[in-house]
Formats: structure tokens, C-alpha cells, sequence
């Protein structure tokens, strides 16, 4: 107990430092993308409240993002709308705009913003949504990332992940920082920092905790760690290895790996650290544990066959059943929330690339155009995967959506970046 | 005395496995000719060359065979396949050499750090690294170094190099021999 405190005072209450900040660019898009026009938020007190947060701006990079939108120009627009009342819809059929986004921010008594939107059919002419946000300054993206989805969702079906966050680990100046980010990138903040290698980070289903491995006791240590109060618990830390954390979907237990016996092996324990019980059992290495949506399967890595291949088990044990037969090397299993598709990084004589599998039928479909992928996971909606690149010798993010059409690169200004994962919607 | 008696035999027995001769009469016991002898004895001088060399080396670091790059124990890497954790018959007998020497200093300790180049899965690499280090204890162990001698410990992907071709990827796949006072 004592021993932990120590850890927390010298290596890791480090304050959450803001950093260099990932940018996001978009190749290609959806065969059929929607054209919306958002028309700047009017602000009437100008000088106090927009800088270069502007909520517009936000909620276009976004929608232009998902790569389903095209964000048009509204600047040689005759009519700037704000209020439904001021709409000409003739002149958003002329730019043919299928939607519309209006709205007003105005300032309200203790620094505080009223924000309000409406989604206009620009062909039916008439309202699709409409909301009001009552917020701080400081909540100005957050909202434009809100809003974001609610057109995101009204006009595509799907829920957004605007207002999500990830997680990845940055690594410069020989130093490694566990970072949690919007998104898009912005409001990056260090959770832990240390000279020694950090990887696999988890995210509780909440998104209040990450489990992750440290090896700053100079080997692999599981850790779990509030993202709330900066707080942090050992969770494993027993003779050999201890990798490979992955939350059960109910936040009471993680999947982990440990190698007591020479050879990686997946045990379960509480999220506590206690009760620890082995739950795979071979001769060959078994890794990457990720619990299925409904909590009752665990897919996991295992060369129990030869090379590494993709199994899945009952979470409590038992036998396993392989799941990825095309190629010699698939690894890093990572299901979507419907528990349909399974992401993994498959080598292919181009090199090592994310691949999806659709889990009723075993068809496999390569999709990134990288080569030196790793890392794969789905965002919530199941519609893009996150993962971990090398672009000019530099580790980077990507991400590819599932039909392999729309493709985002994460720029960081800094270091090399590696290991991601998307997480839950922001609290 | 006794222990340099007992790993002789242990030497003889492993060389004899080693070679080619058939075994007639007792085919689990080892089997010495004459090159074999001479290669047990050979051997035999030199580790005990090793374990006095280590007690001088105690007073001053100039004999130190695992420093010493003409000695085959200043060689601390062996390196393996891609996605493989077989030690390879040409790592014998780098392996012999450390076997031979932990058992001649019995107070030495290695640490086996298992390593893994940078492509595919950095969970699987760690487990990976780690069949690496096992393997080479499992060799070690089997010429009689003792278990508490030899630590292993996994790096997985994380200190391979920036590498984009299997000549770079083929020196991050190892295992480093690292004893404790080095």
C-alpha cells in the first residue's frame, strides 16, 4: 500500500499537462456523400465569446471527418440565415445542399453561452431537429461535438462518436505518456508518464478508468488508473509478465495475461485485483484476451495451432474455437459493439494490415492501404477503426472505416504514436 | 572439485548427445570416443580456466572471459526466426559456453531478456520475447545451471529498432544474456 503511494507521489501525479495536439486528415469518402450547409452560428457578442473554437468550424471538421458529409461553402451565400424565419430555401437548393444547419450563440450573465441549432431539409423544407445548450465557455467544442452527432445520427441512422475520446501512448525524447484525447484529436492530456515502454491501454466500459501495462518496474505491471481522480491501483503484478488488460462489459472484471508458468496464458481477476482465475490453458502463447459484446465469450490470439491465429472462448474457460483461417499471422482481435465484426491486424505479402471479418459468414476483407498496422478498434458505432501505423519511419494513428472507403490520418506534431484505442462517449 | 567432477560428466553427456555415434550397448548412456574425450577435456580445462578466471576477476576486471572478446562468453545475443522460438543449432555453443559458466560460478545470476522485432502485435511480441527467454533458460538449465540463477524477462517489441527490412528485423529478434554485475 505503502509501496503504491510512493509510486503515485514520484512517477505519476503528474499534473495533466495539455500537449502537442493530433490533426486529423481525410482521404477518400462514402460513395454517396450528404451535402450540408452550416451557415456560421451568429454571435452577438463576438469579441467575448468565438475565438478559434468556433462551434461552426467544429461541427463542420467533424461531419467532413466521418467522411459521409460534404461540407459546403456558405460564404458567397446571399441569405445568412440564424433564426428559422430568415431561411430562403431557394438559396440552399441552388448550392445543393440537401441539409442545413442554423443557429445562434449568445452570451448569458456568468460567463456562460446559450447555444442554439436547428437542422433544416433542405428539399422537404422543413425542421429535423432542434436544441438549445445552455453551457460554459470552456464547453464550447464539447457541445459543437454534441450537436455533431445529433445531425450525424438524424441524417445517417447512426449514433456519432464526435463526442467520444481515445486513448494512445505518445513516445518522445525517450519519454512515454499515456494521452487521452477528444476524438478529434484536440484537448490531449497526459494520464501517466514514464522511461519505460507503456502499452495496451484499456478502457473501462464507463470510460472512467484505463487499464494499461508499465513497464517502469522493468517489466510488465497492469495498472488502472481513474481518470477522474488520477488515482491508481496495481491490478497485477505476479511473477513474469503481466499484459494484456481488457475490461469485461460489465466493469466488473478484466481478461488479463500472465506468464507464472514461462508460456502467456489468460486469467480473469477483478477489477480489484482480486480473484484471480486462469480461464485458458495450452501449450502455445495466449494473448490479446477482448471479452465479446455480451459479455459471455472471450476472442483472443493464440500460436496454439502453429502460428498466431484468432480463438474464442467461454469467458469462464473451456474449449476454444478458431475464428481467422486465412494467412499464417492474424492477431489483436477487437470486436465491434453489435458483436457482428471482428477487427485484426492480418500480415498479407503487402505487410501487416487491418482486416475485418464478418463473424457470421468468415468473409475477410483487408482495408487499410498502410503496411505496418497495429492496434485495431472500433470506434462505438462500429462504423471506423482506430489504429496504429508507421508513415515515414514516425508511428502514427489512422483510421479506416469499415467499407475501407474513408480513410483519416492523425497527425501529431511531436513524437511517435502508437498503441490507441477508442473509448466511450466523453462524461 | 566435486561440482567441476559432476559437470564434466554433465558436458561429456551433453557432447555425446551431440554426436553422431551410435550407441550400442547402453543407448541412454553417454557415449565417449576418443575426439568426444578429447573434446570433454578440452572443455572441462576451459571451465575451469572460467571459474578461475571469475575468482581473479574478483581482484581486478582484466581476465574477465565475459568481457573478454576473444572469449565466446563475451557473445550475449542469440537470435531466432521470425515469429519463432527455437533456439538455433548454431547458438549452441554460445549457450554451452554460458551453461558451462554459470554452472563453474555457481553465485553468478543472468537475466535472458527476450526481444522481438517491431512488425505484428506488440502483446503478441511480449509473449513472444518471452518463448524466446524460456527457451533459452530451458537450454541453459538442461547443462545444469541452476533455476535461481537465470531470470527472464520479456521486452517484447519495445526496444526494437526503427526497422523496415528483415536485415534491421533479424537483429531484434533475440535474446540478450545479461549477467548481473555487467
Amino acid at each position: 500500500m505503502f509501496k503504491n503511494r510512493l509510486f503515485f507521489i514520484f512517477l505519476l501525479l503528474l499534473p495533466i499537462v495539455g500537449r502537442a495536439e493530433l490533426t486529423v486528415e481525410v482521404v477518400g469518402g462514402a460513395a454517396q456523400q450528404i451535402p450540408i450547409a452550416i451557415v456560421p452560428f451568429a454571435a452577438p457578442n463576438a469579441n467575448s465569446v468565438i475565438q478559434q473554437d468556433n462551434i461552426t468550424n467544429v461541427i463542420g471538421a467533424d461531419l467532413r471527418m466521418s467522411g459521409l458529409f460534404r461540407v459546403l461553402e456558405t460564404r458567397g451565400v446571399a441569405t445568412q440565415p440564424h433564426t428559422i424565419s430568415e431561411v430562403k430555401y431557394s438559396d440552399w437548393t441552388a448550392i445543393q445542399a440537401q441539409a442545413l444547419t442554423i443557429g445562434t450563440v449568445e452570451a448569458l450573465p456568468g460567463n456562460r453561452l446559450k447555444v442554439s441549432f436547428r437542422l433544416l431539409d433542405v428539399l422537404k423544407q422543413n425542421q429535423l431537429l432542434a436544441m438549445e445548450f445552455n453551457i460554459t465557455q470552456s464547453q464550447q467544442r464539447a457541445t459543437a461535438h454534441r450537436i455533431a452527432d445529433m445531425i450525424y445520427e438524424k441524417l445517417t441512422g447512426e449514433k456519432g462518436v464526435f463526442a467520444t475520446r481515445i486513448t494512445y501512448v505518445n513516445k518522445e525524447n525517450g519519454r512515454y505518456s499515456l494521452q487521452v484525447a477528444d476524438a478529434d484529436g484536440f484537448n490531449a492530456q497526459t494520464v501517466v508518464s514514464s522511461k519505460e515502454p507503456l502499452i495496451s491501454p484499456s478502457w473501462s466500459p464507463d470510460g472512467t478508468k484505463l487499464a494499461y501495462v508499465s513497464f517502469e518496474k522493468k517489466k510488465p505491471i497492469i495498472f488502472v488508473q481513474s481518470l477522474v481522480s488520477g488515482q491508481r491501483i496495481v491490478l497485477a503484478n505476479f511473477k513474469g509478465n503481466n499484459s494484456a488488460p481488457a475490461w469485461s462489459p460489465d466493469g466488473t472484471k478484466l481478461a488479463i495475461v500472465l506468464t507464472y508458468s514461462a508460456n502467456s496464458q489468460i486469467y480473469v481477476i477483478n477489477a480489484d485485483g482480486t480473484g484471480l482465475q486462469q480461464v485458458s490453458f495450452s501449450n502455445g502463447i495466449d494473448t490479446e484476451p477482448e471479452w465479446s459484446p455480451d459479455g459471455s465469450s472471450i476472442y483472443f490470439t493464440s500460436n496454439r495451432g502453429g502460428g498466431p491465429q484468432i480463438y474464442r472462448m467461454p469467458a469462464t474457460g473451456g474449449d476454444a474455437k478458431r475464428i481467422t483461417f486465412e494467412g499464417s499471422y492474424n492477431v489483436s482481435p477487437h470486436v465491434s459493439t453489435d458483436g457482428k465484426l471482428l477487427t485484426f491486424i492480418k500480415q498479407t505479402p503487402a505487410g501487416f494490415k487491418v482486416a475485418v471479418q464478418d463473424l457470421a459468414t468468415g468473409q475477410v476483407q483487408t482495408l487499410s492501404d498502410t503496411t505496418q498496422d497495429e492496434s485495431p478498434s472500433f470506434a462505438p458505432n462500429g462504423r471506423m477503426i482506430l489504429y496504429a501505423t508507421s508513415v515515414g519511419g514516425k508511428g502514427s494513428l489512422a483510421a479506416v472505416s469499415v467499407d475501407g472507403r474513408v480513410k483519416q490520418r492523425l497527425k501529431d506534431s511531436g513524437g511517435d504514436v502508437r498503441e490507441p484505442s477508442w473509448g466511450s462517449a466523453m462524461n | 572439485m566435486k561440482k567441476s567432477l559432476l559437470m564434466s560428466v554433465l558436458l561429456a553427456a551433453t557432447l555425446a548427445a551431440c554426436s553422431n555415434n551410435a550407441v550400442k550397448d547402453k543407448p541412454a548412456a553417454p557415449v565417449v570416443d576418443s575426439n568426444a574425450s578429447q573434446s570433454q577435456s578440452n572443455n572441462a580445462s576451459n571451465a575451469n580456466d572460467g571459474a578461475s578466471t571469475a575468482g581473479a576477476n574478483q581482484d581486478g576486471a582484466a581476465g574477465n572471459p565475459l568481457k573478454d572478446p576473444n572469449n565466446i562468453l563475451s557473445k550475449r545475443s542469440i537470435y531466432f526466426d521470425f515469429d519463432k522460438d527455437q533456439v538455433k543449432a548454431e547458438y549452441r555453443p554460445l549457450v554451452e559456453a554460458h551453461a558451462k559458466y554459470l554452472v563453474a560460478n555457481p553465485n553468478a545470476k543472468v537475466v535472458l531478456q527476450g526481444n522481438a522485432d517491431n512488425r505484428g502485435s506488440r502483446e503478441y511480441n511480449l509473449s513472444l520475447g518471452q518463448r524466446r527467454s524460456v527457451a533459452v533458460k530451458k537450454a541453459v538449465n538442461v547443462l545444469g545451471a541452476q533455476d535461481k540463477q537465470i531470470e527472464t524477462v520479456s521486452y517484447g517489441e519495445e526496444k526494437a529498432g526503427d526497422c523496415k527490412d528483415e536485415a534491421c528485423y533479424q537483429k531484434d529478434r533475440r535474446v540478450d544474456i545479461v549477467y548481473d554485475n555487467d
